[in-house]
């Protein structure tokens, strides 16, 4: 694999977990529980179409065939998206939604703080911008945590079992495969083994204090960096992608 | 289902030029720190501040509209409250 090609991959893997998560999370647009709430969760949804953007654009630029952001995200089928499992999980309730980004966002901010010193300059630049954004997140979601773990009993029933539900899809965020391996080694990347540690200790810190249990490692699913997805991608791609495959080149 | 709000909180944002902190409006959260994620999702999203305050609402003290009159109308008729009622002698300098 050349490096050229590498850096394509790698971009594009972290421009699809950003734009899967922001759409997930646009889908809650509107559905949630309290007004200013209601505004931090379409604030995130907007932080991570934002770095979508960047990184498609960044990815089409590097390709140089004259795909545009917006031909990465609507012209492109299931397998050949690259985000993390995790992500494309069904929202369910506010706990679900929660525990999925905060689990994921726990480990992007160390991946984040990795790519700022790594040896693309432009991908340090991104990084640099959206690593603000989602100490913030991480802030905002791990407070919540705490919030509905520490809290009533039904609140920490609930939010167990979220943990529960999306705990399998956690080991595919560490598990590197070449082109994580082909990253790190070529533009001094994350190295995902160390990133796994940080990211428990943070994780562990902050579910002890929401006085709930770290679920156990067992089976780790995989596959969605490699495309291969669950069930669940297919139905948010058909709603997210929709317009403009029906109507193309649409604008208002 | 009863559904019960969460307290009411002020919000005081001081602007990246300006030098006190000014009421911004208030918003609604369960604690302390909720109150200054809300306030900075609901009124900072635009760069408009540079540090906020955040207090329950009910933690304020008013003064009573009633009262009014007594509170704030004597202050009307003082001017020599004013540093205009006084004039300047000739040959002051330094003030």
């Amino acid at each position: 694999m050349n490096a050229e090609q590498t850096l394509i991959d790698y971009t594009l893997r972290l421009a699809d977990n950003a734009l899967i998560l922001g759409q997930r999370m646009v889908e809650n647009v509107a559905a949630w529980p309290e007004l200013e709430e209601e505004l931090a969760n379409a604030n995130f949804a907007l932080d991570f179409l934002g770095q979508a953007r960047m990184l498609y654009s960044y990815a089409g630029e590097l390709e140089g065939k004259g795909r545009s952001e917006d031909d990465f995200a609507y012209l492109r089928d299931e397998h050949e998206f690259r985000n993390v499992l995790l992500l494309e999980q069904p929202n369910g309730h506010f706990g679900d939604a929660l525990v999925r980004q905060y689990l994921f966002e726990a480990a992007y901010v160390h991946i984040l703080g990795a790519l700022v010193e790594c040896r693309d300059e432009q991908l340090s630049a991104i990084a640099a911008r959206a690593i603000k954004e989602v100490q913030y997140h991480v802030r905002h979601t791990s407070k919540w945590l705490i919030r509905l773990g520490d809290g009533t009993e039904l609140s920490q029933t609930r939010v167990q079992q979220s943990l529960h539900d999306v705990w399998r899809f956690t080991g595919e965020l560490f598990a590197a495969d070449d082109i994580d391996i082909a990253f790190q080694e070529t533009f001094g990347g994350p190295d995902l083994s160390a990133v796994a540690a940080l990211w428990r200790t943070d994780v562990a810190a902050v579910v002890s204090e929401a006085t709930l249990v770290l679920p156990d490692d067992e089976w780790m699913a995989t596959g969605g960096k490699q495309g291969r997805h669950s069930e669940h991608l297919g139905y948010l791609l058909a709603e997210m992608q929709y317009l403009p495959r029906s109507h193309a080149g649409a604008t208002w | 289902m009863s559904k019960q709000e969460w307290p009411l909180y002020e919000v005081f944002v001081r602007t990246r030029s300006g030098l006190s902190h000014r009421h911004a409006g208030s918003i609604h959260a369960a604690d302390d720190q909720m109150a200054l994620d809300n306030a900075r999702d609901t009124y900072t999203r635009r760069s408009e501040g540079v540090s906020l305050w955040v207090v329950r609402s009910d933690r304020i003290v008013a003064s009573d509209p009633a009262e009014s009159a007594a509170f704030f109308e004597p202050a009307e008729d003082k001017i020599y409250r004013h540093p205009t009622f006084y004039d300047v002698p000739d040959g002051v300098e330094n003030l």
